[in-house]
């Protein structure tokens, strides 16, 4: 006469944690593919300015970056510098880096091509005038001041 | 006998799921999703010949300059930086209502002039408020016309009404050549 089972009989089945290596392998590989390892030595401290008006660069493969800002290390002094890939430069090499990061991309590509200028709060604006003249020597005229978007209110 | 090849053992998975989180943990930190943002900017193509003479129209021209010392003059008289942006919209929206402001919104400019002392972040503050200007008169114009904001027009279905606002109030922000103003 089994009709009744005993009180309390009913335990929980293990949970089935077969497809718990799937899950992760999952995770692992979307965060492998979205990482970009960080391919540039910062030479210069550069804490941008905050603004409002701030709109997304979409195309991480259509930019050229310049930095501007003090070196980190301390005993270059605090005179901004201005870093272009992994080395300080002056602002005469900014024509020729240009030229040579567009001479990579596709010619369709150029025209859309917009230099990201990440510089630092303290950095004058001496120094950014230059840096903007040189670009229109070399008929980069997409410019963009990096900065942290913060809302209005 | 038999055939003499041995069992191979099951592997033991169990420590798989350990090992891949291991690796995503890893690459979790490592990961930067930081988006570029930036404050966009079309420079003036190089050009040989000296600007326009702009004696007749300097009524369409809202001047800003920026000293060394971070200090703001609009239109010749001392502004604090929370006023300006009000002030580009009245200039951007007179229709020659103002006989200093602008005579009608396609004409008018706003000129940013700074010195080589300058510091970089009050460059970035006025040339944002003067951005958050057109952005404003922009919306409020797409609003009243379209009953949407200028940032809510879709790119793909309304490009007439983006082009129309556009035209309306076309983004005349020059930055100046490099100046010497002095403290």
């Amino acid at each position: 006469m089994a009709k009744f089972k005993k009180d309390g009989g009913r335990a929980t089945p293990a949970i089935n944690t077969s497809a718990l290596p799937d899950i992760v392998f999952m995770l692992l590989f979307f965060f492998m593919v979205a990482t970009k390892m960080r391919d540039r030595d910062m030479k210069v401290k550069t804490a941008i300015p905050q603004a409002t008006e701030v709109e997304k660069l979409v195309k991480k493969s259509r930019l050229n970056y310049i930095f501007v800002g003090p070196p980190k290390d301390g005993a270059l002094g605090t005179t901004p510098r201005i870093q272009l890939d992994d080395a300080f430069a002056s602002v005469d090499d900014i024509q020729q880096y240009i030229t040579l990061q567009n001479s990579k991309k596709d010619e369709k590509e150029i025209p859309f091509m917009t230099t990201s200028l990440k510089a630092d709060k303290v950095v004058k604006m001496g120094i950014v005038t230059d840096i903007k003249q040189e670009l229109r020597k070399v008929n980069a005229l997409k410019l963009s001041y990096s900065a942290l978007k913060v809302s209005d209110e | 006998m038999g055939s003499r090849r041995r069992d191979i053992p099951e592997i033991n998975a169990g420590s798989m799921a350990d090992i891949a989180f291991l690796l995503l943990v890893f690459f979790l930190v490592t990961t930067t999703m930081d988006v570029p943002n930036g404050l966009q900017v079309a420079l003036p193509p190089m050009s040989e010949e000296p600007p326009p003479d702009s004696k007749q129209r300097k009524r369409e021209v809202l001047e800003v300059l920026i000293n060394a010392g971070d200090q703001l003059l609009v239109e010749g008289a001392p502004m604090s930086i929370d006023r300006l942006r009000q002030k580009a919209m009245d200039h951007l929206t007179n229709e020659g209502a103002d006989p200093t402001l602008s005579t009608t919104s396609t004409k008018a400019v706003v000129s940013l002039k700074n010195d080589r002392g300058t510091s970089y972040d009050m460059y970035v503050q006025v040339y944002n408020e003067l951005t958050a200007a057109y952005n404003d008169v922009r919306d409020e114009y797409s609003m009243r016309e379209f009953g949407k904001p200028y940032t809510k027009l879709s790119p793909g279905r309304e490009k007439e009404k983006i082009k129309q606002v556009k035209e309306k109030y076309p983004k005349k922000l020059s930055e100046a050549e490099p100046v010497s103003l002095g403290k």
